[in-house]
């Protein structure tokens, strides 16, 4: 269906994109859209590549995509971004978090972080680069990464027209809220 | 009011919904959360068992005294559960008995890739396949409404991106069903042969009336589009096609997959100028089509290995391939890993050091075949460490080869089906050694209850079954029980198992590190680069938090580590100290 359009959250198991696809969701069905989801669970959380997909629109069959069908993807880790790519449309955008997690190989030494990622990617995607750690960290806290990430992708897809504020404000401990809103309305910020 | 719901949530939202009282179940990805969600519910019975065979009995005897049940269990458990659900095709039911198999193709978390609607085939059991989280929902109700009006069990077969896609679903009440009266009926539930011949011919004449209700279920449904491509689908397959053809192609969507609608089948596919079958994993329904003698496209365009997707899908009946974007950079690979802390991580080190066969088993502890540990040289299924070791240590013995065979299991995995091979083991006077990986938890799937954690899957306290004492009880007499974290009690009871041709067991035991309600090491470990060798002794762990950095200095990220202290432990040089 060609109004329908599809988000992948890419990242390494553990990093935590469920709470960043919980909100976005909740936003899409309150505005009245079909929504299918989908996570894969089980051995690859054990800090295996993993992620997420996310499909609206009037009427959603499927719920995972193929090669180049996503309008958008947020990688919450460089390598992530590159091993993803391929599902990206390519007028498609992606929001990358400027962080590097090695993988085993290349903390055994018998494989070399592929350098050079974000410039690569930048040459060929519409990106939108920033170190969410050091967002969150100058908001107060490294666990509204997510938050930024989600602010971010938001403005990329068009959708900060629906009330995010509220329905972040209804999925976040009521202590962590006013950290939560500064972390979305920033990563909205960054992709404008 | 409609909720965003995965397809397991959803199952477990209808067993509600439509009455199911009784359900039992053994972890399996991805079926686990039927059960997890089903638990929460005050009205329904819900238990882990130890097995998915103990499972589908404990809710075969709940349907025989009229509770409607379920069974839930991922594809291989169907395996371990198939004995008893064969007899159940002969017996019927009493209250209504609903069975859900998982399949997980693309073996995302498995270690086969089996199609089980032949199962239903082969068991003569009626079969549904939902395609998504409404119908999850919906199905189980069809289900028990068949299993009480056919006295019959039903089996509702979900794939992973059914179980573990989210769609929407409209919630409904719980309708409360009194339990049917059940009385003694020797000739219908004791298959002595004498009773189970009648009870074939029985099974015979009901699957021939499912199959007339096959054909008029609202299940099956015929979907006009374009009558040029006819495509005959079901499961998650339906929403792939639908993605990848819209209207320009007819649909024969199946509901209900086992008895197959022969009749409307060829309806359809007389309407049509061209027939595609559209089914992930084997010819399933390809197969009957042309049994009925009817042309059709199938696994020549559609794979049967792996899973599918709309792409692979579109390329198989359009022969269009998707622009992507090319990159010249390439990604590493990034394989799952023993978490930081992994009490199985130390003994696999351990293990590694040995001239040893290793039978391994099916848990996170799968993963101490990878580098660098390797240590591992086979895994089948559940159980099979400790059987498969023990005829590794018979056909080493006949030969006359002196080689040491150990066996890993976790202890979920032992109470499922690694004590009846233990008892093998000392019954028939073998000599392997069995390591028992007690971490107090079914961790891979994701922390479920089992016998020996102290509760049940309701979250109620319950007795703790005592390993050493079982493993005393099934004839063994050399026990050595070990903390996991502690290197030289690792070591030592290995050594000791070494030199040992009688069968052994060893315990070892420290709770898995994501494991929030047991006591966890505390402090980090810290790097000291001055002392520090960079001989990468520490690096042989495989531990996700120890790496070289852009320098070349061997580093611990002291965020992610718990403080297991085992780079500690291996260190030569005394350079990695414990932060509090």
């Amino acid at each position: 269906m060609s109004d329908t359009k599809s988000i992948l959250l890419v990242g390494v198991g553990g990093q935590g994109t469920i709470l960043a696809s919980r909100i976005l969701t909740k936003g899409l069905i309150g505005a009245g859209y079909d929504v299918k989801m989908s996570e894969i669970h089980g051995m690859s959380q054990r800090g295996g590549s993993v992620s997420t997909q996310v499909r609206f629109g009037e009427k959603v069959y499927s719920p995972i995509i193929g090669r180049g069908s996503a309008d958008a993807i947020v990688a919450f880790e460089q390598m992530e971004a590159l091993r993803y790519t391929d599902f990206l449309k390519p007028d498609g955008m992606m929001v990358i978090n400027d962080y590097r997690q090695p993988s085993l190989a290349i903390m055994m030494g018998d494989a070399e972080y592929p350098p050079g990622i974000i410039e690569e990617l930048s040459s060929k995607v519409r990106t939108v680069v920033f170190d969410a750690a050091d967002v969150a960290d100058s908001l107060g806290s490294l666990k509204v990464q997510n938050i930024v990430l989600l602010g971010a992708l938001i403005r990329v897809i068009g959708l900060d027209n629906l009330d995010w504020e509220s329905i972040i404000s209804g999925e976040v401990p009521s202590k962590f809220k006013d950290m939560n809103l500064k972390a979305y309305n920033r990563g909205l910020e960054l992709a404008s | 009011m409609k909720e965003l719901l995965t397809g397991n949530e959803a199952v477990a939202r209808g067993a509600y919904e439509y009455g199911i009282s009784v359900a039992a179940a053994y972890p399996g990805t991805p079926s686990t959360e039927i059960l997890e969600n089903m638990a929460l519910r005050p009205e329904i019975y819900a238990e882990w068992a130890p097995n998915e065979k103990v499972a589908l009995e404990v809710a075969l005897g709940a349907a025989f005294a009229g509770a409607r049940s379920l069974a839930a269990m991922k594809h291989v458990g169907m395996n371990v559960a198939a004995d008893p659900m064969f007899t159940s095709a002969y017996t019927g039911i009493n209250g209504a008995f609903v069975i859900v198999t998982a399949d997980d193709p693309g073996m995302h978390s498995s270690q086969d890739e089996q199609d089980n609607r032949y199962y239903a085939k082969f068991a003569k059991i009626p079969m549904l396949e939902p395609s998504d989280s409404r119908e999850c929902k919906e199905f189980v109700g069809e289900a028990v409404s068949i299993s009480e009006r056919f006295d019959t069990p039903v089996i509702l077969r979900l794939t992973t991106r059914i179980s573990h896609s989210k769609s929407l679903v409209e919630l409904g009440q719980r309708e409360e069903v009194p339990i049917k009266p059940y009385r003694r009926n020797a000739p219908k539930y004791v298959t002595t042969p004498g009773n189970a011949k009648v009870l074939r011919v029985k099974l015979e004449d009901r699957l021939k009336r499912l199959k007339d209700y096959s054909e008029n279920s609202p299940l099956n449904k015929i979907e006009w589009g374009d009558k040029k491509t006819g495509i005959i689908t079901s499961g998650i397959a339906y929403q792939y096609a639908r993605e990848a053809m819209g209207d320009n192609a007819s649909y024969l969507k199946l509901g209900m997959t086992y008895p197959l609608p022969d009749d409307l089948v060829r309806e359809f596919a007389s309407q049509v100028d061209e027939v595609y079958v559209v089914e992930e994993l084997e010819p399933y329904i390809e197969e009957r089509l042309r049994m009925l003698g009817i042309k059709c496209h199938g696994k020549d365009l559609i794979p049967a290995v792996g899973e599918l997707n709309p792409e692979i899908v579109a390329k198989g009946l359009l022969g269009r391939e998707p622009e992507t974007i090319k990159l010249e950079t390439k990604p590493v690979a990034r394989p799952p890993l023993l978490c930081p802390g992994c009490p199985h991580r130390g003994v696999f080190y351990a293990l590694s050091a040995k001239d040893a066969v290793i039978t391994g088993d099916i848990g996170c502890y799968t993963l101490g075949s990878q580098q660098p540990l390797s240590a591992m040289d086979t895994t089948i299924c559940m159980g099979a460490s400790v059987s498969n070791g023990h005829g590794f240590q018979k056909a080493f013995e006949t030969h006359g080869i002196d080689k040491k065979v150990f066996s890993v299991i976790g202890d979920s995995t032992f109470f499922h089906s690694g004590m009846t091979g233990l008892l093998d083991i000392a019954y028939n006077k073998g000599g392997s050694t069995l390591i028992i990986l007690d971490n107090r938890i079914t961790a891979m799937t994701g922390q479920q209850e089992n016998p020996g954690t102290g509760y049940t899957l309701k979250r109620e306290p319950t007795f703790r079954a005592d390993l050493a004492k079982i493993c005393a009880a099934l004839g063994i007499e050399k026990i050595r029980e070990v903390n996991s974290l502690n290197l030289e009690q690792v070591e030592a009871a290995i050594d000791e198992a070494m030199d040992t041709k009688e069968p052994m067991v060893i315990i070892a035991k420290a709770p898995c590190a994501l494991l929030k309600r047991e006591k966890q090491p505390e402090g980090r470990s810290r790097i000291d680069t001055d002392t520090c060798m960079q001989c990468g002794m520490c690096l042989q762990l495989g531990c996700p938090v120890i790496y070289r950095d852009e320098d070349d200095n061997i580093t611990i990220d002291e965020n992610q580590c718990n403080g297991c202290t085992l780079c500690k432990q291996v260190c030569q040089f005394g350079a990695i100290e414990t932060i509090m």
